[in-house]
């Protein structure tokens, strides 16, 4: 009907294929849509990683730095003990955390995915996950306090269960709160990338697998698992760059037992003593950047991020 | 052996498969583990005035949500917390705009794309804490001040980017592109074609991201604390008084602070499935 009272709309386009923007290269348009990105990403963090990595071979003293070429900050940094404790620890708190995180996000992605019939409770089940980690880290880990503590809310169920006559102690500032709190702030990372993953599985493969005499569990090894792979890796990714790179869980739950390489490196960036802050920064910078390129090996994560 | 969804349909009347169970049990176990130490903080910030910070509320009280805003020890609650609401404001719209623009462009292959990709993969994953050394060096050796709308804002938009851009790539690859084809053929400039078109789908993403971007500047702390200068936002100034306040009142302020939390994500939930409810009415 629109096209009887407007029958010029269409016409100029017909006369007229070649339109002005046509003549825009595609990618010179690309270059546009991204120079915002890029120009934060270069400014912001590009330039000030180049710039501690160029301050780590400076000479200080107690009064300033000095620009130098001096290999001193990571002769001292990787010839001391303190290093290699407090890398072991924090790769202990990754891997252990990674372990959990992954069982725990694995499985429930599956059951959201494969199990939740409803595409609605689905939502809710997923906003349930979800919400949290848009609270604040800081008082989700001080929330466990009052509730791992000596007389906190857990013994106490456990006292008036008769469990245990007297309150546990490790369950607060201990290595144990630091993994309970990791666990807790973490697992969200692993869900999404991997039930993301799942979501893309066409259930005629898992048809087939059935039809042709697979068990629940060799379907399980054979399809589910390798088709994720990728959120898989995407959610390791996460969950190991967050626990390598954290100072804030192990210096409040540890109680002082444990540290971890950025509280370490905290300490010296608030003395001030910043060539040897910027050499342990960039220890830590190689480090994460070998887990990931080696994580990222497994997967292509740019194909299931970008398409 | 029912593992997908297709079989369940196929096979809806007949009983669960005993990994439903199990999955299921684990699945609540999670929600307890989840909600269930924020349930006993929440509680325990209504503590009675001569309550402790454990269990047993000795009565019920609002004395400690009335400490955060008496003039005192916790004065600089209520300023940091406007500080914190209009840098999140502003993170929020920027990450939106920047990331929309971002995915767009990433659905076709540039010169420089795969570098910019893993430039944002690092800035992710990159320890937060490194982010704010540098830039916080960066402004020292330029001889620049620290501030909230400069530096604590770059600081913020590295983490909260990679975030949004990621989440929009999501959002764009659900897009069905006959839409723009149909805008050009009716004569659309590429400008209208945004305005009318693309931007009134993706809408509802777009929303989601923005909230996203909101809530992580909202709470962020690690990034912020060495390129904030000497006035904090919220989260730093929590964190400043963990170590000295060991009343309730650190657990008011966190019921407080989830509770503004909340209220941008329900808003925004709400504002999101009454577009997509509007939308659907539209297609009947």
């Amino acid at each position: 009907m629109t096209s009887l009272t407007r029958p010029a709309a269409p016409l100029p386009r017909l006369l007229a294929p070649a339109l002005p923007r046509r003549r825009v290269k595609p990618w010179l348009v690309s270059w546009l849509q991204v120079s915002p990105l890029a120009f934060i990403l270069i400014v912001l963090f590009a330039m000030p990683t180049f710039l501690f990595a160029v301050v780590s071979f400076f000479d200080y003293d107690r009064t300033g730095i000095y620009p130098a070429f001096i290999l001193d900050n990571y002769r001292d940094l990787l010839t001391t003990p303190a290093t290699t404790r407090v890398y072991v620890s924090s790769l202990t708190f990754a891997v252990i955390v990674w372990a959990i995180t992954l069982f725990l996000g694995f499985n429930i992605a599956h059951f959201l995915i494969f199990h939740v019939r409803s595409a609605a409770v689905r939502t809710v089940f997923f906003l349930l996950c979800a919400i949290p980690f848009w609270t604040s880290g800081i008082i989700r880990t001080i929330a466990w306090i009052p509730f791992l503590g000596r007389n906190g809310a857990f013994n106490q169920a456990l006292m008036a269960l008769q469990l245990t006559s007297r309150p546990l102690d490790f369950l607060l500032f201990s290595d144990f709160a630091v993994i309970v709190v990791y666990a807790h702030l973490y697992t969200i990372l692993m869900i999404g990338p991997i039930a993301n993953s799942l979501t893309k599985i066409d259930p005629s493969l898992l048809e087939a697998a059935r039809d042709a005499g697979a068990s629940r569990w060799q379907t399980m090894v054979n399809v589910v698992i390798p088709l994720s792979r990728t959120g898989i890796v995407l959610g390791s990714i996460l969950v190991v760059t967050q626990v390598m790179g954290d100072y804030f869980v192990v210096r409040q739950m540890s109680g002082g037992q444990s540290a971890s390489i950025v509280s370490t490196l905290a300490t010296e960036i608030q003395a001030m003593q910043y060539p040897p802050a910027s050499a342990s920064a960039v220890v830590l910078v190689c480090f994460v950047g070998i887990l990931v390129a080696g994580m990222m090996r497994v997967a292509d994560v740019r194909k299931e991020l970008v398409k | 052996m029912m593992i997908g969804g297709q079989s369940y349909q196929a096979g809806a009347g007949q009983g669960r498969p005993w990994t439903f169970y199990a999955l299921a049990i684990l699945f609540g176990a999670y929600l307890l583990f989840l909600y269930g130490p924020m349930l006993v903080m929440y509680v325990l910030s209504f503590q009675g005035p001569n309550g402790g910070v454990t269990f047993p509320m000795v009565g019920v009280s609002l004395a400690w949500f009335a400490d955060i805003v008496k003039p005192g020890q916790m004065a600089n609650i209520p300023v940091s917390f406007a500080r914190s609401i209009a840098l999140a404001s502003a993170v929020s719209l920027l990450t939106a705009a920047i990331s929309i623009a971002a995915a767009l462009a990433f659905r076709r292959r540039f010169p420089g794309s795969g570098l910019l990709f893993y430039l944002a993969v690092a800035s992710l994953v990159m320890p937060s804490l490194l982010v704010g050394f540098g830039i916080g060096l960066g402004f020292k050796v330029l001889g620049l001040k620290p501030s909230l709308f400069t530096s604590a804002l770059g600081a913020q938009l590295t983490w909260t980017l990679p975030f949004g851009v990621f989440a929009m790539f999501a959002v764009v690859n659900r897009f069905n592109r006959s839409y723009e084809e149909a805008a050009d053929d009716l004569g659309a400039s590429p400008w209208q074609r945004f305005t009318h078109v693309t931007l009134p789908i993706l809408l509802p993403g777009i929303i989601g991201v923005a909230m996203g971007a909101f809530t992580l500047s909202y709470d962020e702390y690690a990034r912020t604390t060495l390129v904030i200068g000497d006035k904090n936002t919220l989260p730093l100034e929590i964190y400043a008084l963990i170590s000295s306040a060991t009343s309730p009142t650190l657990f008011a302020i966190g019921t407080v602070t989830t509770a503004v939390s909340f209220l941008i994500i329900a808003l925004t939930l709400w504002r999101i499935f009454h577009i997509q409810r509007r939308r659907a009415d539209a297609a009947l």
